[in-house]
């Protein structure tokens, strides 16, 4: 991190530095939003492919459900996304 | 930076117009409109007492497929009635999303939000006027509160339920659809774009050229796994679909 302030501190062109802080803001504000919605998927999924191979027989139900799941908890990362491209190019 | 210019957002996500107001995204959710009801019509054309071939047998695969996995699944029985709506949604999104991986289309329409936003719109249009026709205006007690809330609670469970049924599920719905695609969409774009700087770099290092084959192998995969995002984005719009309409034909948290 010091390095890069370091870096940073050399721009003179302010147009450069805005792109600096642009291209670095938006690659943070994606990072972070992967990370909740990385965790929680892998738990949902996991946790649904345990239930199917506990009982087969339902395993159609319990597919829809991780979907349904994995749709909500992923709107997080995605809003993260949408996020990273209004930050970078803006 | 390393010798490779990202194009701006722009000529990634946007053409010129054909003629004003009417441009590539416009000229693809048409075709997808026109191909779905062609496919259905051709396949009504068909003797119903033959086995089916053809365009009847993808329109009998894909209805069995909305019944089955989406409408059984949520509304259950009493919900075939809205195995039509459903199938046009799914159809008319998979075949929006499915241009973003065919030679010289290679955009898919739902990556723009207009088309997102509509859909969404209609189908908060519809869950609402659903919960209204059956349960009259008390749909909008039902919208706040659900049952057994303490009556200290209600304030704050109602402003809660009130900003996620009215904004949050339309805009999620939206967001989650346009922001798949248009990640996909970059995803290549990146890739294709990595082989070309790779296989057409002006260096002495002469071992860099064929190094190309490995973004390029990359954007095969890519491309394979776009089909699954087209297809598994087009299933979620609809699911999520049938599940908000449930809610307010059963009410709030009513076991159904």
């Amino acid at each position: 991190m010091e390095a890069f302030a370091a870096l940073v501190a050399q721009v003179d062109d302010p147009a450069d530095l805005k792109n600096i802080e642009a291209a670095s803001g938006a690659g943070m504000a994606y990072g972070l939003a992967a990370i909740g919605p990385g965790i929680g998927i892998g738990y949902l999924v996991g946790k649904s492919v345990e239930a199917m191979a506990r009982q087969p027989e339902s395993a159609g139900m319990v597919r829809t459900t991780m979907f349904l799941g994995i749709a909500f908890t992923e709107a997080l990362a995605l809003i993260g996304f949408v996020v990273f491209i209004l930050l970078k190019f803006a | 930076m390393f010798g490779l210019e990202f194009p701006p957002i722009n000529a990634i996500l946007r053409w010129k117009d054909l003629f004003p107001t009417f441009n590539k995204i416009a000229l693809i959710a048409v075709a997808a409109a026109f191909i779905g009801i062609m496919l259905f019509l051709l396949a009504s054309r068909k003797n119903p007492m033959l086995a089916p071939t053809g365009s009847r047998n993808l329109a009998e695969t894909s209805v069995d497929f909305i019944e089955d996995g989406i409408v059984m699944q949520t509304l259950g029985k009493s919900g075939l009635g809205w195995t039509p709506f459903l199938l046009s949604l799914f159809i008319f999104i998979f075949l929006c999303n499915i241009p973003g991986i065919i030679p010289i289309l290679q955009m898919p329409a739902t990556a723009r939000i207009a088309i997102p936003l509509t859909l969404s719109l209609l189908v908060w249009v519809v869950y609402i006027g659903t919960g209204i026709k059956h349960q009259g205006l008390g749909y909008f007690g039902h919208l706040l509160w659900p049952p057994d809330v303490p009556t200290a609670l209600k304030p704050l469970v109602g402003l809660i339920e009130f900003i996620s049924t009215i904004f949050v599920t339309p805009f999620s719905l939206t967001v989650r659809l346009m922001a798949n695609m248009m990640a996909g969409h970059i995803l290549l774009v990146t890739f294709g774009l990595l082989t070309e700087s790779l296989l057409l770099a002006e260096t002495n290092q002469i071992f860099l050229v064929p190094m190309s084959i490995l973004p390029f192998g990359m954007l095969i995969f890519l491309t394979g796994f776009e089909i699954l995002v087209a297809f598994l984005q087009a299933y979620i719009f609809t699911i999520l679909a049938a599940v908000y309409i449930n809610n307010s034909t059963a009410g709030h948290g009513d076991d159904h």
